[in-house]
């Protein structure tokens, strides 16, 4: 089965509007789960390309106390895989917004991995992030995720070497994710000093069909103008956002913030 | 004509893994990319420096001199009385500096982290047995340590927080999840993605991603290896059965893996009842390795409650999942109440406090010891002793009191 042309078709459009992607987070369950589409539609409104679901977990090892935070109240609601499926096909009933999931590896090893793929595919997610397996453990999620279409989103560290990066590239599909600096998620003042390099360290090794996405600490719109100024294909914001709609932000206000980012994204001449 | 290479056998014997990181399906390193690198560094750093002659030897002095191995395999006589079956030895863990098992793989780590260069070393503590090791092996080789705990964890074993400051490392209270060793677990982690390139984490249990499960059992075979030359000098013979308590499992490991190959050896592993990742969990993956793992249908990890802080996490060693798979040991539980009764036992019968975790095996091998032939020989680990738990057994006594 192919790539979901969902996420395929529009880093192809943006690509052709001279911009790149804004992958957007929001952990399903925030700010309540009843809440959480008419946010994801705020994040679609100011502009975000992909949107990034997170799936709660109880012990999220790669995650600032932001999203820990966000993890906890979402498990608290009773939020689990079979909750966010439900609200992706929602979603999917008039959103063509391509969908990632960004899932801790046990949740899906509890369900299965065939059918924990069949699942995402037959919901419209569009692509699996899974901070907790690299490619030493994912031979049969490749399998998997191959057979039903899902994009297989694999990390690229400034710890990683060149010729582990090339091996990711034979795992992924879609893009790699490109972590710009040491730690776990959140916030930053300032861009890491190790971005830039490593972006433009890895973006030669990658193929053709494979873009990159630059994530960790994006928060302002000069962060994200200077990774897509280095050739990034994307940037994920996630901790950012959350801090936002932990602090009680509105759809509007959200929408305006992600206006803001999204226009970092375009391409000067 | 040549001979023939044998071809080699397709499973390989239990004593010969992991392999490829792997205990037949457990196991495994299931971590951020990030730490990818420096676990495949640590992997080489291990095989290479391990097996060398300075390294064994400075090991061998330190845990001679400083730790004070070996410790004592001593024949408990009265509590053979007691139990009026087997006769029990207990294996004096105990007795290593620090009061517990944790100095043997905290000594061989802290080596290594100075060998790779890394001043600044991490853990994560439960019971404060690991750090208070951890503590003692930076202090005496010169290493910065800072600590893990749970808040709750910090709370009931006071004690042992102390003694870590006093030996000079720093104590991070973590106060995210159930506030206990897998949260400290959690944050320890995320501290080493953040610092991977100049910090050495020295995990306190055969539990985390490979090679830790490799390197702990390692360390910890010590146990295992004296005891079998002791009992062999004493009574020419191996035992019937080894006890030893397991949270995450390293003193169990330790203390059966020299005898994996020996099929006449039963192994018997007690957990804690509110924390039984092997006898009530199911195969799922936390902190790097696929193992039993406590957790719920949607697999959120969870919660434990044990009187033993050192039991207290909800899954387990690789190797224990693989040798519960396939029947090499077997693994039972001890209620809290029992545990307090194990400590009475070996405190009136002995004169020996052992810590609240190794109560648990105490009560399971005495239970074993009085169904079993007067000729055959039980050894339990004793693998800490109880000073740190004093507060808590006499709390408790006093609850009862009340009741």
């Amino acid at each position: 089965m192919m790539l979901t042309q969902r996420l395929s078709k529009r880093f192809e459009e943006v690509h052709s509007r001279r911009e790149a992607a804004l992958i957007g987070y929001i952990m399903v369950g925030e700010p309540e789960f009843s809440r959480t589409l008419e946010y994801i539609g705020a994040l679609e409104s100011g502009g975000v390309d992909i949107v990034e679901l997170g799936v709660p977990f109880t012990d999220p090892i790669a995650d600032d106390p932001i999203l820990q935070a966000a993890h906890g109240r979402a498990l608290r609601q009773g939020v689990n895989v079979h909750t966010v499926f439900q609200l992706v096909r929602e979603l999917r009933k008039n959103s063509e917004l391509p969908v990632l999931l960004m899932t801790y590896y046990n949740p899906i090893c509890r369900l299965g991995e065939e059918s924990f793929a069949r699942r995402c595919s037959e919901a419209g997610v569009d692509g699996v992030i899974i901070p907790d397996l690299p490619i030493e453990e994912a031979a049969s999620w490749v399998n998997q995720a191959r057979k039903y279409g899902l994009a297989r989103i694999f990390f690229v560290t400034p710890e990683t070497d060149n010729e582990r990066v090339k091996r990711i590239c034979e795992y992924a599909s879609g893009f790699v994710y490109l972590v710009s600096r040491y730690g776990t998620t959140g916030p930053s003042e300032t861009l890491a000093p190790t971005v830039l390099p490593l972006l433009e360290r890895v973006k030669p090794l990658l193929p053709e069909d494979l873009k990159v996405a630059v994530g960790f600490g994006l928060t302002t719109r000069a962060h994200i103008e200077a990774v897509v100024r280095a050739g990034a294909d994307g940037v994920i914001v996630a901790s950012a956002l959350a801090a936002r709609i932990t602090e009680g932000a509105s759809p509007e206000a959200l929408a305006d913030y992600v206006r803001e980012l999204k226009a970092g994204t375009r391409r000067t001449v | 004509m040549a001979a023939k290479i044998p071809a080699k056998p397709s499973t390989p014997r239990l004593s010969e893994l992991p392999v490829d990181g792997h205990f037949g399906e457990f196991g495994g390193q299931f971590v951020p990319e990030i730490l990818i690198p420096a676990l495949k560094e640590l992997e080489r750093v291990y095989k290479e420096i391990s097996v060398r002659f300075d390294f064994q030897s400075e090991l061998k002095a330190l845990r001679a001199d400083y730790g004070g191995r070996p410790t004592p395999l001593y024949f408990a006589k009265r509590l053979t009385e007691y139990a009026n079956g087997a006769r029990i030895f207990l294996k004096r863990e105990d007795l290593v500096h620090g009061g517990a098992h944790a100095l043997n793989n905290a000594l061989g780590q802290a080596l290594l982290a100075r060998a790779m260069g890394k001043r600044r070393v991490i853990a994560e503590t439960g019971s404060g047995q690991h750090g208070v090791a951890v503590a003692m092996a930076c202090a005496v080789l010169g290493l910065h340590a800072e600590i893990y705990m749970g808040a709750r964890d910090i709370e009931r074993q006071k004690a042992n927080v102390q003694r870590i400051q006093l030996l000079g490392a720093t104590v991070h209270p973590v106060t995210s999840g159930s506030q206990t060793l897998k949260d400290a677990i959690n944050e320890a982690l995320r501290d080493w993605a953040t610092n991977v390139p100049t910090t050495y984490y020295l995990i306190g249990s055969a539990v985390g991603p490979h090679p830790y499960p490799m390197i702990v059992r390692d360390f910890q075979r010590v146990i295992g290896d004296e005891l079998k030359g002791q009992l062999l000098r004493r009574e020419q013979r191996l035992p019937d059965l080894v006890v030893a308590c397991v949270g995450g499992g390293s003193n169990a490991i330790g203390t059966f893996y020299p005898f994996v190959n020996d099929e006449k050896v039963q192994f018997l592993g007690v957990e804690s009842s509110g924390a039984a990742a092997l006898c009530h969990g199911s195969i799922g993956v936390l902190h790097g390795a696929k193992t039993f793992v406590l957790q719920d249908e949607h697999g959120s990890i969870g919660e434990t409650h044990s009187i033993a802080a050192g039991l207290d996490y909800p899954a387990v060693g690789p190797e224990h999942a693989l040798y519960k798979k396939l029947g090499r040991a077997e693994y039972i539980t001890v209620s809290d109440q029992e545990a307090l009764e194990g400590f009475r036992l070996l405190a009136r019968c002995e004169g020996i406090l052992p810590s609240l975790e190794a109560a648990h095996a105490i009560y399971a091998g005495v239970q074993r010891a009085q169904r079993m032939k007067r000729d055959q020989i039980v050894v339990i680990t004793l693998s800490g002793r109880g000073e740190k738990d004093l507060e808590t057994v006499v709390q408790h006594d006093a609850h009862a009191a009340l009741e």
